[in-house]
């Protein structure tokens, strides 16, 4: 209704600000480098960490036992067994399940080395089990039994296809299935899934073996007795959500990424406010005395101010459709190109970049729309 | 006549301590609806103060300032924006017109403010555009004017709501003798009525002519004059 009214007043505004090209193109170039920067620094940073917890994420167990000592899924620290019994034996427990989860060495065909996850699914349960695309899961029981994940580092293990074969620590390793998961892992190595058993074995291991325990709780309401009683014996019992985002805290805080990620944001923040800014100031001071005369011909200051916000709004989300564009562009770009390229566009990289957007927007309105505000008609008026 | 603008002992001091200056010292002031009152002087003898003070732009420090009666100088700031929007059109003495709006969209400013419909507020601007002259110009931005021409697409802009109160401030200073009496002209003819009341500041004998009658400003006061007197100057 408001804008409805003003209709006329804020076309002017409009056109104020648009046929004055040469402003416009630097505002827009402002926020458009700075939300394109915010954004691709979080996505980014939003991918890595959504990586960093591909195990978790994948396994999808509600509660996952651990050493309190584990900071990321990548470097669990062996349970003994007996911790599993006694998860077992909790009440609220629906089933608990051991997890192995480390990596090992291949030999491949041609002989060359390569690294690889391995991941061991409990046998009688198989809980975590992957989304098969070839093969059948039972298939996971056979002699010398791995399925391989289709992810981008597949073509690591020479893209395989069922029967292929390949030397794990002298042991003969095949091929019995392929399967996709829903998310990659962060350090450029493939997957594979065996059993539990088949990974003890395979794999030299320390005197404990589990890496993690997979908890099934009877209802949610069981969630936290069951932490409580772990707790209790030493250990950490923590729901996926809660796993991943410790992971994630150790990615932000304790390693340099975090931080890294975080100045460039915030640099890139105030380079796109420094220069809207600037801008937007120096286009309503080249203007300020057409406001003088526009208030003595009889606009009101709430007139002036719905102008200016208006402009400011409009350079803002325009700039930011501009640059949330030339992120999507880019990522998919570099996507087509590096299949291993971990950026991400969250709803809250999107959010974030938008409130610093409307941050930039609201600065620099406010000195202008204070400029504004203080200019005395009757100065206009003498020339 | 009916008073149209009455104002009684108005002041107006500038600046502080030695740089005070009496800008406008206890003028009584009269304009009469149907009349086209004149004020002439020398440069800084308070005729751009005085207009201000009479058209609710600037506070008198003290007296007081009708029209029609009504006290404008109680208004709030809101409602005295509206009543300048509404009944007093201005011709300032810089012209003022945004650089990156079109000539017809400058010359519409007063009726967009009015919150009239877009097109036909320009097709009004258009309209005032021919009446001084300009009707080629209007898809021009006023930086493509010559200072003549920026000068009368600000007084298309005054007239264009057609205000009972028209307060020009040099209106003729950058015409050509012809081209400011052809617009004063036209002005008197057409705009003035027995409603309407236009006070003009000018340094322009060549349209003393039109005038009903002239004031004289000098150093802050205000006193009658003839045109004979002025003519003889
Ligand atoms: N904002 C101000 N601050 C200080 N002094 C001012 C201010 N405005 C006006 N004055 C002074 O008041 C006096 C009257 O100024 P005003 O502009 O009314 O003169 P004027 O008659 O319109 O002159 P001109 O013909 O040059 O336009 C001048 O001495 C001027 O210097
Ligand atoms: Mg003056």
């Amino acid at each position: 209704m408001i804008l409805e009214l003003q209709s006329g007043i804020l076309r002017i505004a409009y056109k104020l600000l648009v046929n004055d090209r040469t402003k416009f193109a630097a505002l827009l170039v402002g926020i458009t480098f700075a939300v394109f920067l915010m954004i691709e620094m979080t996505s980014l940073f939003a991918g890595i960490l959504m990586r960093s917890s591909a195990t978790v994420i994948n396994i999808g167990a509600s509660i996952w036992v651990m050493d309190p000592s584990v900071q990321t899924v990548a470097n669990a620290i062996p349970l003994p067994n007996y911790v599993l019994d006694e998860v077992r034996s909790l009440p609220g427990v629906k089933y608990a399940v051991p997890l192995y989860s480390g990596s090992a060495l291949l030999k491949l065909r041609d002989g060359s080395y390569q690294a690889a996850n391995i991941v061991g699914l409990d046998d009688t349960s198989l809980i975590g089990s992957p989304q098969m695309v070839a093969g059948n899961i039972q298939d996971i029981f056979a002699e010398n039994a791995f399925i391989a994940i289709e992810d981008s580092e597949f073509y690591k293990l020479e893209s395989p296809h069922i029967g292929t074969e390949f030397e794990l620590n002298d042991h003969r390793g095949k091929i019995v299935g392929l399967a996709r998961v829903s998310s990659s892992s962060l350090f450029g190595v493939p997957t594979l899934y065996t059993t539990y058993y088949r990974a003890l074995q395979y794999i030299p291991n320390t005197r404990f073996t589990i890496s993690y325990i997979l908890v099934e709780p009877k209802t949610p309401a069981d969630v936290a007795a069951i932490k409580e009683r772990v707790a209790a014996d030493g250990y950490l019992a923590l729901t996926k959500d809660e796993f991943m985002s410790k992971i994630s805290r150790f990615y932000m805080y304790q390693t340099g990424i975090g931080t890294n990620m975080l100045l460039m944001t915030l640099i890139s923040f105030i380079v796109g406010l420094s220069i809207s800014g600037q801008t937007f100031y120096t286009f309503i001071l080249e203007n300020i005395d057409r406001f003088g005369a526009l208030k003595a011909i009889g606009a009101k200051s709430r007139e002036l101010v719905s102008m200016i916000l208006f402009q400011a709004t409009f350079v803002a989300l325009t700039g930011y459709g501009f640059g949330v564009g030339l992120c999507a562009l880019l990522i998919w770009l570099a996507r087509a190109h590096l299949p291993d390229y971990a950026a991400m566009i969250t709803f809250l990289n999107l959010g974030l970049a938008f409130v610093m957007v409307v941050i930039i927007a609201a600065s620099s309105s406010y000195f202008g729309v204070r400029k504004v505000l203080l200019i005395e008609p009757f100065d206009i008026f003498r020339g | 006549m009916t008073t149209a603008i009455q104002a009684t002992s108005i002041n107006k001091w500038f600046g502080e301590g030695e740089a005070r200056t009496h800008a406008v010292k206890d003028v009584n002031f009269e304009a009469n609806f149907g009349e086209m009152v004149y004020v002439v002087g020398p440069s800084g003898s308070g005729k751009t103060t005085l207009l201000s003070m009479i058209s609710g732009i600037l506070r008198p420090d003290s007296g007081a300032v009708t029209i029609e009666g009504a006290d404008i100088w109680s208004l709030a700031a809101d409602a005295l924006a509206e009543f300048r929007l509404r009944r007093i059109g201005f011709v300032f003495q810089d012209y003022h017109l945004f650089p990156r709006l079109t000539t017809a969209e400058n010359v519409a400013l007063p009726l967009i403010l009015q919150h009239r419909d877009w097109d036909e507020a320009l097709s009004e601007a258009r309209r005032d555009l021919e009446v001084v002259g300009l009707e080629n110009r209007a898809r021009l931005p006023p930086v493509k004017l010559s200072g003549g021409e920026q000068q009368r697409v600000a007084i298309a802009r005054a007239i264009i709501s057609r205000p009972d109160i028209m307060i020009f401030d040099e209106p003729t200073a950058s015409l050509d003798g012809d081209t400011g009496r052809t617009i004063v002209q036209f002005v008197r003819e057409h705009l003035l009525s027995d409603k309407r009341c236009i006070v003009i500041v000018t340094h322009d004998s060549r349209i003393y002519e039109f005038a009903d009658r002239i004031l004289k400003m000098e150093d802050g006061r205000v006193t009658g004059v003839e045109r004979s007197e002025l003519d003889a100057q």
